[in-house]
């Protein structure tokens, strides 16, 4: 492998992994903070690529169309959608069995899947990046880079610094970390733990649909493209402990790498590598990496 | 003691877990101010009642004021906005919090927006915690961890502080200095409700003592004299 193609997968890896990462964080705090196991939260990522495929003409329409117009009102239906969701659903779930959990959030899959099926169909379609950002920047002599992709790594860090900060440095960040560990404590110092639930699954849909639209450029829209996400992400969040976002970042990088390097390399095996990998990290640690918070 | 007067007030609480009965129609009033001892043995219904007034106990009946306003089907957060603090069993630190963290994430002014107790006083009443500030909560000695959560329940600037087995599995000398910082709680006008298995020393604190037996009130009043010892004795089976 020459330079410039070394260079080319670390570019891919990092922006698949950090991608992972923003839909894997949601799910690993919703599960690790609430206690709810989310097969839904794939779903999320699904809806957010076919809401930048669909709402497009609407948004085109209405103010003259443009990406981030459409990024701005999917970003708007999604904390809409999770702030109704964890209402309508997912606060009669906290104090139930996991059980219970996977199956009324795999119902849910199937409902947002047949939803899909009924407003968009079932096609497959492609999604044009701005015109901007849709050039390639050259890489060494032979090769060249999308400058989409490195928009969207560029974005998925600037996001993964806004949620460290807010975790680590504002108080609504120390009642989320907090929560996770004692929330009968949290409620006794006067914070009202239903708002903060609700505020941390619109923000965990929020995250995951963003991550939909802006892969949608990259990935193209499919059917149950959330189920393949959700899988991996599932991995992220056991691979990084449970509730970590930190975690949750340095696993998604870590497959991110696994995966992209692993295609190049060992292509035969590259379906397995991330669960190979997987299973070594839990003999190793079996809580994952990082600890919640 | 006029309802008016009373901050904490219940009247005929009864409390279940799943199918079993704890409390059973208890009354309780804790004035402005008072510290009031709350004792019993073992599984008598003690931290049964407490979680009840604090809204934790979600299966519950009677009525329940804090300040005048009803507080029966309040929810935990509510009763804490009331002014309410909780220092539970167990202390409650925030393990994967920093000490710094663990005192400012719930600090606020009190009801009428005073700010009595400010992060610098209470680092000033627990000057071991100034030299942890960056420490994880779940890196401090039970001593300390203890000092944390009755420091945090003060920056909530709250009126009342209900301390539910403060000392327990603390060495001696610590101990005392629990009992120093309670009270000075009661010198700085806040009403406490202590719960502790060392019966003489919250009949010496208190103003009262409330004992509970099998979920009732059953003992109820100043314990001060050797006769009301001897009758404190009898109900505690010591």
């Amino acid at each position: 492998m020459d330079l410039a193609t070394f260079l080319v997968q670390c570019l891919n890896a990092l922006q698949y992994g950090l991608l992972l990462f923003l839909v894997a964080s949601g799910l690993t705090l919703i599960f690790g903070i609430m206690g709810v196991i989310n097969l839904a939260h794939g779903s999320f990522y699904m809806i957010g690529a076919y809401m930048a495929f669909a709402l497009a003409p609407f948004v085109a329409q209405a103010v003259g169309g443009g990406f981030f117009a459409t990024l701005l009102v999917g970003l708007v239906l999604a904390v809409a959608l999770g702030y109704v969701l964890e209402w309508g659903f997912f606060s009669f779930l906290y104090e139930r069995e996991h059980l219970q959990q996977v199956l009324m959030t795999y119902g849910l899959i199937l409902v947002f899947e047949e939803l899909r099926s009924i407003l968009v169909g079932d096609d497959v379609h492609g999604v044009q990046p701005p015109a901007w950002l849709a050039g390639s920047v050259p890489l060494g002599d032979l090769m060249t880079y999308p400058v989409y992709r490195l928009f969207v790594s560029a974005v998925c860090i600037a996001l993964a610094a806004g949620m460290y900060f807010v975790l680590t440095r504002t108080r609504l960040g120390m009642m989320i970390r907090a929560g996770a560990t004692n929330r009968e404590m949290v409620q006794s110092l006067g914070i009202d733990i239903q708002f903060l639930y609700r505020v941390v699954f619109a923000a965990g849909v929020a995250l995951a649909v963003f991550a939909g639209m802006i892969a949608a450029p990259i990935s193209s829209v499919y059917p149950g493209m959330g189920n393949q996400v959700l899988i991996v992400c599932f991995v992220v969040v056991v691979i990084g402990g449970i509730g970590s976002v930190r975690g949750a970042l340095f696993a998604a990088l870590l497959i991110g790498l696994v995966d992209t390097f692993g295609k190049v390399v060992f292509p035969q095996a590259a379906g397995v590598l991330v669960y190979v990998m997987m299973a070594l990290i839990l003999l190793w640690k079996p809580d994952g990496l990082f600890r919640a918070g | 003691m006029s309802p008016a007067a009373a901050l904490i007030e219940a009247r005929g609480v009864h409390a279940w877990y799943g199918s079993s009965h704890v409390l059973h129609g208890v009354d309780l009033a804790l004035a402005r101010g008072e510290t009031v001892g709350l004792l019993g043995r073992n599984g008598m219904g003690k931290s049964t009642l407490i979680r009840t007034l604090l809204g934790h106990v979600r299966e519950r009946d009677g009525r329940i004021a804090i300040a005048g306003r009803d507080m029966s089907k309040a929810r935990p957060h509510e009763v804490a906005r009331a002014g309410v603090a909780y220092v539970p069993e167990g202390r409650g630190i925030f393990p994967n919090l920093s000490v710094r963290e663990n005192l400012l994430m719930a600090a606020r002014p009190s009801r009428d927006g005073g700010r009595d107790w400010t992060f610098e006083r209470v680092i000033g009443t627990f000057p071991r915690l100034g030299q942890r500030l960056g420490h994880f909560g779940a890196q401090l000695s039970g001593g300390e961890q203890q000092m944390l959560s009755i420091g945090r329940a003060l920056l909530t600037n709250p009126d009342a502080i209900i301390l539910d087995e403060a000392t327990e599995g603390l060495a001696p000398l610590i101990v005392q200095e629990i009992w120093r910082v309670i009270a000075a709680i009661r010198a700085a006008g806040i009403a406490a409700m202590v719960v502790d298995r060392d019966y003489r020393r919250v009949a010496a604190e208190a103003d009262r003592v409330v004992v509970l037996q099998k979920g009732r009130v059953v003992l109820e009043g100043p314990a001060r004299t050797a006769e009301q010892h001897a009758q404190l004795a009898t109900y505690l089976g010591v």
